[in-house]
């Protein structure tokens, strides 16, 4: 089974690698195949490691990594529930990405260089899931991170353009806010792993999850929170989720795999990991639960009346990431990988219509400008409706599945206040999903003044997204394996309610999530195109991010701006630079000066040799006198 | 009065101080040859004299190395010097500078 472990681990990077040598070159079709068919091999053996390990937990030691004095640590790999599920999940949903991406970049002239990234990225993606330390899993956290920054700026080239312009900014500008971003939730992070290692000397899972009951309860809290800000960068979690939105400006394809289905949840999959530190600081779980559940309802009320096909999406994002911190956060981490499994699934086969959306409108974004794409583009509109149900949480779509337990552990644990949150958050979801829907692909093609005309995507892209959309459908009925499987390694937490308040529950949430569809249906059906709130305060606010963009720029951003400007003419150029340069004109003037007694003249060269030695003689004699 | 060693290094510094003189000053080359000899001879009769005093024999065997030394240094020295007449026509020192910094 090792053998299994290590393909499903290394094929990425070999196909990383393979890429990179035709990086400069124009495109050719072998690299996108190939590099296809090595992800599907990672696929295949992480199938295998699913189904073949039989429940055991297989754990690898590369080598010695470290040794400095008492710090030991090996570079090792471990294949436990927790991982098996994050590696087929994530390498289910970039090997179809990466067929995908054959289609959706045809025409670009850095196709090659585009996979080398896209496989890169998976691989570090692995590294991150699969370590059996936190160190492995901090490397793999920055190489998404990096990753991520080229895949965001990948079309670098283009310009600059101002906030107010829509849609936005520029591929560079976004891929540096995000970078930057992680960085200072990183900074967390690392100073969270330095205090486990502070604390119980080590780094390894087993052996620090071992000694977790030995510390403090103070050490656990600073643990805990400094684990989580990292989680609230790389998770886009407020107050550090602008990054998100913006990092739509990538590819869509890097949409779909990296902010949506795997990165992104890498924060969950850490808090997940770490259960049992948090397992053991239920306030700070309940301030993770908090976040998420304010951030559920924050991003879902921003992509109520946003008119950005892919920042909808990437709203929605934001706001399903909450109700997995919230699972998290109250204990219930196998709800959380559940729902971060059929998010990925369903969530990129969105992303991935959307490309095919935008690759038949010419790259426009403005759902406004849309419409009535239904007749031209059946397939991609019935594979989004179905993401969308399930995204709604629809029985029998995957989400109705996940995004039901997240609530009922809500209410079961008596957070009737999150479990509010989450209800509206239900809401709105299903509310903004379907308004998507109307809007690009109902009512009357008002695409036509654009000039465009819009085709259906080729028959490989729709069979790439057609396992998606089929595991949408249907991977909520997994639940009951999947409960059994992660068991056997996460807590299991029972749902303690009556019968009658658990189908209560379910009206509930399912009436809540029924009648935000069909008042989007009904809203937008004949061609209207008023939004809730338009008009409005309220609208405005939601429109402009809560001005939180604006926020950070005016009070955050430009007076750093101001600050490093003034570090750089008053201290760098007027003390530091000056000072160099002081020494530097004294020798230059002091060669100056002296250059006049290379004259050529013998004498006068004999005259100061021994003027010289003169002096060196009176300085012996002087000295032996002292 | 008898000679001692005292008298010798008087000579030799005197004969020192001379050499340098005409090394400082001179601007004929010949002249300049001529100084450096004294110079040298200066310093030979420093070590006879130290040689002697001290009963050891490296002191005059180091004097004969400078004597050979002297005599091919010489010998080159005035083939150059020959040899700079014929091409300048004169062998003042200040005609040797093509050296400038």
């Amino acid at each position: 089974m090792e053998k299994y472990l290590y393909i499903a681990l290394f094929a990425p990077i070999v196909s990383s690698l393979f890429a990179g040598l035709f990086a400069t070159s124009p495109k050719k079709q072998f690299v996108g195949v190939i590099t296809s068919g090595l992800l599907a091999l990672s696929w295949f053996s992480s199938i295998r490691l699913l189904f073949g390990l039989h429940e055991k937990v297989l754990h690898v030691k590369l080598f010695e990594w470290i040794s400095a004095g008492n710090f030991h640590l090996d570079f090792g790999f471990v294949a436990d529930q927790t991982s098996i599920i994050m590696m087929v999940t994530v390498t289910t949903v970039s090997t179809l990405v990466h067929v995908y991406s054959n289609y959706y970049m045809e025409h670009d002239k850095s196709f090659n260089r585009f996979f080398s990234y896209l496989s890169a990225f998976v691989f570090s993606m692995m590294i991150l899931i699969m370590s059996d330390n936190f160190l492995g899993l901090f490397i793999g956290w920055e190489g998404v991170g990096v990753c991520s920054w080229l895949l965001i700026g990948f079309w670098y080239h283009k310009a600059d353009q101002p906030r107010e312009v829509y849609p936005s900014i520029s591929p560079s500008w976004a891929a540096n806010e995000a970078f930057i971003m992680n960085r200072i939730a990183d900074l967390g992070m690392l100073i969270g792993i330095f205090l486990i290692y502070w604390n119980l000397g080590s780094l390894e899972y087993d052996k620090v999850f071992a000694n977790v009951d030995k510390l403090s309860h103070g050490t656990l809290v600073l643990i805990g929170i400094f684990l989580f800000i990292g989680a609230m960068g790389k998770s886009a979690q407020f107050p550090l989720h602008t990054w998100l939105a913006d990092a739509m400006e990538g590819p869509t394809p890097v949409s779909a795999l990296i902010h949506a289905a795997t990165m992104v949840t890498a924060g969950v999959y850490l808090v997940i990991r770490a259960f049992p530190i948090y397992e053991s600081i239920p306030e700070i779980g309940y301030l993770i639960a908090s976040v998420g559940a304010f951030v559920a309802v924050f991003a879902a009320s921003m992509a109520l009346v946003n008119n950005d096909l892919k920042k909808i999406i990437a709203y929605s994002t934001l706001s399903q990431l909450g109700y997995m911190f919230v699972a998290g956060g109250l204990g219930a981490y196998w709800i959380a990988l559940f729902h971060l499994m059929t998010h990925a699934f369903f969530k990129s086969v969105l992303f991935l219509g959307a490309g095919n959306v935008m690759h038949a409108m010419h790259d426009e974004l403005n759902i406004k400008k849309m419409g009535a794409l239904e007749h031209k583009m059946k397939w991609t509109m019935i594979i989004m409706t179905v993401a969308s149900l399930a995204l709604a949480g629809i029985w029998p779509f995957a989400g109705f599945f996940s995004k039901d337990k997240i609530l009922e552990t809500a209410f079961s644990s008596h957070h009737y206040f999150l479990w509010f949150l989450l209800w509206l958050g239900a809401g709105m979801t299903a509310f903004y999903s379907f308004r998507l829907v109307m809007l690009v692909f109902k009512g009357e093609p008002r695409y036509k003044k654009l000039g465009v005309h819009p085709h259906e995507a080729k028959n490989y892209a729709i069979y790439a997204m057609a396992p998606l959309a089929l595991l949408a459908l249907v991977s909520g009925f997994f639940e009951h394996g999947f409960v059994h499987y992660v068991t056997k390694m996460l807590p299991e937490l029972e749902a303690d309610i009556g019968s009658g308040t658990f189908i209560f529950l379910l009206v509930v949430t399912l009436g809540i999530a029924l009648s935000g569809i069909v008042f989007a249906v009904k809203k937008y059906s004949n061609n209207n195109l008023k939004d809730l709130f338009e008009g409005t305060f309220i609208h405005k606010l939601l429109i402009n991010q809560y001005y939180i963009p604006v926020l950070y720029e005016k009070y955050i951003t430009d007076p750093y701006a101001k600050l490093s400007n003034f570090a750089w003419e008053k201290v760098d150029m007027k003390i530091v630079d000056a000072t160099v340069d002081l020494i530097a004109t004294i020798i230059y003037g002091a060669g100056d000066k002296s250059k006049v007694i290379q004259s050529g003249n013998l004498s006068k060269n004999l005259k100061l040799m021994v003027f010289g030695l003169v002096v060196l003689l009176v300085a012996v004699v002087i000295s032996q006198l002292g | 009065m008898t000679i001692g060693l005292t008298h010798y290094l008087v000579l030799a510094t005197i004969l020192f101080v001379i050499g340098l003189m005409g090394v400082i000053r001179r601007t004929n080359l010949l002249l300049l040859f001529f100084s450096t000899e004294i110079l040298l001879n200066a310093v030979n009769i420093a070590f006879a004299a130290i040689s002697k005093y001290y009963a050891d024999m490296t002191g005059q065997m180091f004097s004969f190395f400078i004597i050979a030394v002297a005599a091919s240094e010489v010998a080159v020295g005035l083939g150059l010097l020959v040899l700079w007449y014929k091409r300048n026509g004169t062998i003042d020192l200040n005609s040797l500078q093509e050296m400038k910094g």
